[in-house]
């Protein structure tokens, strides 16, 4: 969930009112934000890099942090943010955004050669903008959260924003070898070409982790003015030329990227958010962006507003409300979809989704948002009305009686980690990973987390060793699932729920976990075996490297090897750091069922 | 324990009316402490004795008062080393040893001895020919114990460390209102001999302890969170809710995300927030047609819907994770609603199974936990059903307080953050999260359209944990838990806060 930090003065000057920060948090919660901090600039810098030097000469002012839904790039700054709020509260109207057309508009023209790397690029332009220190915070702060979020750490799209009066269009969005692009990047004073750039930025905290998209590339991508200045290399830096300064008046912004629909998403949001800084507010200045068959001309920005078409009944009944229609007209109107009760239809309502809210593209979202405006708690409850009978998973249900059989018997419960290393199931055991069936995970974090385990012994052997301090013996079960590999599965791996009990005391005492498993045969009617009866369970003496040599059995059912029972071998003990005797068994109870 | 001195007691208080404790281990020639043994057992009995506490003090020699009797005061032992011909003073201190100093000046003050200066250097000689050692004589009738002392001396021999007072703590013993002069033994249990033989109406039992704890009886414990867990599906069951099978912690990325309309290049799908399988690392195995419909409401749109606007790729669909959320199986059981024999059904699921996140680990968060889900599917249903059937859920984990906040989540829309007010922390905490699935997710299953799923999630660890006061959750989970918690623990009352 992104936070945005917006200083809180601010906050209220822009709403017209100062509120308490518990009357703010109510604000929040009916409408789906949370104020999840209130703190200062000197405390943040304090907090997350430790740099109380810094923090020293720091602002004491009172920041905000607020957590944002994902879905909503509107609300990624102040402005947004004050404007949905605003709207929220009925004071004003959702703006209505227009295009101003220039004498001549700015054209980006795409090369083909950009398809190896980085195929699209939209552009558009604010005029007549005026800065204040604040509002050009703001600006960038709202580029890196979209970099962060919808961009995907500009690996889905990225945002150059230049002072248009320092560059001159036509604009070309080209991809050459990295040798022949040179400029001075950023805040540089240096010219650099794009293999010099990579081994500069490759120390860069901030910088470093975007270098991977593009440095293996043949060609990187490059913008570049009429007279061959470049605007940016993107992802990864802007040209030092056009950068912006508080005294910059008309902003081009350009978006190159992977995914078209996220670009035209970002530059949407960009110029809505910030079009209110223009003399004259919420007005954007269309670009021509030039495809690569060299003569389709897109116009850029979209702006798209688009008509949902809305049934008043459905969207009543999907709630759970009653409400008319012109009440539901000014309930999303107030969530920033400006509504009308059809002329000649009164049960639909018109609702025009604005360029900020790209996140409706389903009637269900329009729904949702009637219920934020008519305040989640404020609906009737209601109980679905049909009856059913229920059923339990037959295989959980028998889990449930056993675990209370065995709790009877004597043993404790243990509730032990599904994963574990690959020695905690192979090595410790005396056994090969490779032989096993075992389920690996592709990226751990740590070797904790290597594979699912294929059986719950290392489980409880582990907590008997966290637990010396109890008295002898130690008697510990657990029923739960391993996971085995198996290419008949539909996923390739499939789990198998098993019984595992221990018993550790001075001596290993086999016939302790021989009597647990006589006693749950008994209790699931299953008879012992012996002559020529031909249902029933039995042991069968054989040999494993977990176990003690004479002291291991295969636990047969109906002639199927269905676990192993023994006396646990003292390199396994050694291995798991246990200095007293065990006995153990483990089957899986999925016969059974 | 000495029968035959706790019976020489008795014996010996018949004839008399008080004695002291110090008196009769005098009288019997015992040491006082085994006095006061048989007496404690006389106690044990009954209330056969009565017992004032006494105290008394006693002279008694020090170590140092000891080895006077024995070899004299040390002004004596000084004097005896002075020869005729007189000694030097020096020579006289080594000769008298530690105590030298303190028998010279004595000796000098006694005026048994004197300083000769007129010779150098000064010699000590005898000022009388005899002397008498009062000190050693009094201290020799202390010893006897036939002394009179003043209360000057006693200070002042208490003050050389001669002496010291000692206080013995004794009885006055007295005839009790159960006075016997024999012991009866007292039985200890009931036992089979007493009651065939009649013998019990004779006996006589010694007095139980209540105070003390009983024998613990020898039992086994189940897991506190997984009792947890039994209350939880308790609570499903009660409200007609079918348990979904969920023993599948492998599963493909198609069933965790994509057929719950998660676009593929959503943060969740990134390798530091779920768990990827490198063996078996991909499924192959879906129903094809409701793949196609799936791939196409992600990049194309339809059912109502512009969709996400991207290309769909089936290589993120196949590969293999470990879920991240038990609505994986309710996507899997929803799907086989749609397209059972007889067509859809209104149907009531749950689930309670683990899941696994592969998140930054802290005291409250593990890699693996258990999910709590709810699902219903019927025509019709309502945002205020959800919110009706969530009053109603917890109010059976005894919470009757909630409210909803609006909230994000891909596959639903509405969605609610639930809260609720624990009236045991006094305060609002969230405790869940909720929603209607969005359309998208269910038309290409082949729902009806006017068929609308509520359902609602919750971990299982996070109530166990405020339940039970515990704050590291590894406490709870894992090789690390205190088995003697687990032993400790109560039955699992989640209506009771």
């Amino acid at each position: 969930m992104p936070t945005i930090g917006v200083k809180r003065d601010l906050l209220f000057d822009a709403l017209g009112k100062k509120y308490t920060d518990d009357e703010f948090q109510e604000l929040c919660f009916a409408f789906g934000l949370e104020l999840d901090e209130v703190t200062t600039e000197k405390q943040m810098l304090t907090k997350e890099q430790g740099d109380v030097a810094a923090a020293a000469d720091a602002s004491e002012e009172i920041i905000y942090r607020i957590d944002i839904p994902a879905n909503r790039y509107d609300l990624l700054c102040l402005e947004g943010l004050v404007t949905a709020l605003r709207v929220f509260q009925g004071k004003v109207k959702p703006p209505k955004f227009e295009f101003v057309e220039p004498a001549q508009r700015q054209v980006l023209k795409i090369n083909p050669s950009t398809a190896q790397i980085r195929p699209f690029a939209v552009a558009a332009v604010l005029r007549n903008v005026t800065f204040t220190q604040d509002s050009y915070n703001s600006f960038i702060d709202l580029q890196d959260k979209l970099h962060q979020n919808i961009c995907r750490k500009r690996t889905l799209v990225a945002i150059g924003t230049h002072d248009l009066d320092t560059i001159k269009g036509p604009f070309s969005y080209e991809a050459l070898p990295p040798e022949q692009i040179k400029f001075v990047p950023l805040n540089q004073t240096q010219e650099l070409n794009g293999v010099q750039l990579m081994n500069f930025y490759a120390t860069h905290a901030q910088l470093k982790q975007y270098l991977p998209i593009i440095r293996d590339s043949p060609v990187y991508p490059v913008i570049y003015d009429a007279n061959r200045v470049v605007l940016s290399l993107p992802p990864i830096i802007n040209g030092d030329h056009s950068k912006i300064s508080l005294k910059t008046k008309n902003v081009f912004i350009e978006c190159t990227a992977t995914d078209l629909t996220k670009a035209k998403v970002v530059l949407d949001t960009i110029v809505c958010l910030f079009s209110e800084h223009c003399a004259k507010k919420f007005t954007v200045e269309p670009c021509d962006v030039v495809q690569t068959d060299g003569t389709t001309i897109i116009s850029y920005p979209e702006l798209a507003v688009r008509t949902e078409r809305i049934s008043v009944k459905r969207a009543n009944a999907y709630i759970g409300i009653n409400e008319p229609a012109n009440k539901l007209a000014d309930m999303l109107t107030r969530m920033y979809l400006e509504t009308e009760v059809d002329a000649k239809d009164g049960d639909s309502l018109n609702v025009k989704i604005p360029p900020t809210r790209h996140d409706v593209i389903h009637a269900c979202d329009v729904y949702e948002d009637i219920a934020i405006a008519f305040g989640y708690n404020n609906i009737k409850k209601s109980l679905p009305a049909f009856m059913q009978i229920a059923k339990q998973f037959p295989l959980n249900k028998l889990t449930e009686q056993l675990r209370e059989q065995v709790a009877q018997a004597g043993f404790t419960e243990a509730l032990t980690f599904t994963l574990c290393s690959r020695d905690d199931i192979a090595l410790k055991l005396n056994k090969k990973i490779e032989a096993l069936p075992a389920v690996h995970i592709g990226n751990p974090k740590t070797l904790e987390f290597q594979v699912v385990r294929t059986t719950l012994l290392p489980g409880l052997l582990k907590t008997l060793v966290a637990n010396r301090k109890m008295p002898l013996p130690m008697k510990l079960f657990e029923i739960s699932d391993v996971v085995l590999a198996d290419e008949a599965a539909e996923v390739g791996a499939r789990n198998e729920r098993r019984l595992c009990a221990v018993n550790c005391n001075k001596s290993a005492g086999f016939e302790v976990v021989h009597g647990l498993l006589d006693r749950v045969m008994q209790v699931l009617s299953v008879p012992w075996k012996t002559g020529g009866a031909d249902k029933g369970y039995y042991l069968q003496a054989t040999e494993d490297p977990s176990y003690f040599p004479g002291r291991c059995a295969n636990v047969m059912y109906n002639d199927a090897v269905i676990g192993r029972i023994g006396v646990l071998h003292p390199s396994v003990l050694q291995a798991f750091d246990l200095t007293t005797p065990c006995s153990a068994v483990e089957f899986t109870i999925e016969p059974f069922v | 324990m000495h029968p035959d001195l706790t019976e020489r007691i008795l014996q010996h208080l018949e004839t008399v009316d008080k004695v002291n404790t110090l008196e009769l281990a005098t009288q019997f020639s015992v040491d006082h402490q085994k006095v006061v043994g048989a007496l404690k057992s006389i106690q044990a009995h009954g209330d056969l004795v009565i017992a004032e506490t006494a105290t008394q003090k006693h002279l008694e020699l020090t170590d140092e008062g000891q080895s006077v009797v024995e070899k004299g005061s040390h002004e004596a032992i000084v004097y005896s080393l002075v020869p005729p011909e007189g000694i030097a003073q020096a020579a006289l201190m080594v000769a008298g040893g530690p105590n030298a100093k303190v028998g010279f000046s004595k000796a000098m003050s006694q005026g048994w001895i004197l300083l000769d200066k007129s010779v150098n250097p000064p010699l000590v000689r005898r000022k009388v020919d005899k002397i008498v050692d009062n000190v050693k004589d009094q201290l020799v009738l202390v010893a006897s114990g036939k002394s009179q002392l003043t209360a000057k001396d006693v200070a002042d021999y208490k003050k050389r460390k001669l002496l010291q007072e000692t206080t013995i703590k004794s009885f006055i013993l007295s005839k009790g209102p159960e006075f016997a002069t024999t012991l009866t033994k007292l039985e200890t249990d009931l036992t089979m001999d007493m009651l065939t033989s009649g013998l019990w109406e004779q006996l006589k039992f010694k007095s139980y302890n209540f105070d003390a704890l009983g024998a613990a009886p020898t039992r086994g414990h189940l897991h506190p969170l997984l009792k947890v867990r039994t209350e939880f599906r308790q609570i499903f069951l009660e409200m007609g809710f079918s348990e979904m099978p969920t023993n599948n912690y492998v599963e493909s990325s198609f069933w965790n995300f994509d057929a719950l309309f998660q676009p593929q290049q959503h943060p969740a799908r990134d390798a530091h927030d779920t768990f990827f399988i490198i063996h078996p690392a991909q499924s192959h195995k879906f129903p094809q047609e409701y793949l196609q419909r799936v791939k196409a409401v992600h990049s194309k749109g339809g059912y109502g819907s512009l969709g996400y606007g991207y290309d769909w790729k089936l290589s993120d669909a196949q590969k293999n994770l470990l879920r991240t959320h038990t609505t994986a199986v309710s996507a899997r059981m929803l799907f086989k609603l749609a397209n059972q024999e007889g067509g859809f059904k209104p149907a009531k699921y749950f689930s309670i199974d683990k899941v696994f996140r592969n998140e930054t680990l802290d005291a409250t968060h593990l890699a693996e936990f258990h999910q709590v889900e709810g699902v219903i599917a019927d025509v019709g249903l309502t945002l205020g059903d959800l919110i009706g059937t969530l009053y109603e859920f917890f109010r059976k984990l005894g919470i009757t307080q909630l409210e909803f906040k609006p909230a994000y989540n891909p596959y639903t829309e509405p969605s609610m953050e639930i809260f609720c007010y624990h009236p045991g922390l006094a305060k609002w905490i969230e405790v869940g999260n909720s929603g209607l699935f969005r359309p998208e997710l269910l038309r290409p299953m082949g729902l009806p359209e006017n068929v609308n799923v509520i359902a609602w999630g919750l971990s299982l660890e996070r109530p166990t944990m405020i339940k039970y006061g515990i704050n590291n959750i590894r406490d709870l989970v894992g090789p690390r838990v205190d088995l003697k918690m687990v032993e400790d623990g109560p039955i699992c009352r989640l209506d009771h806060v």
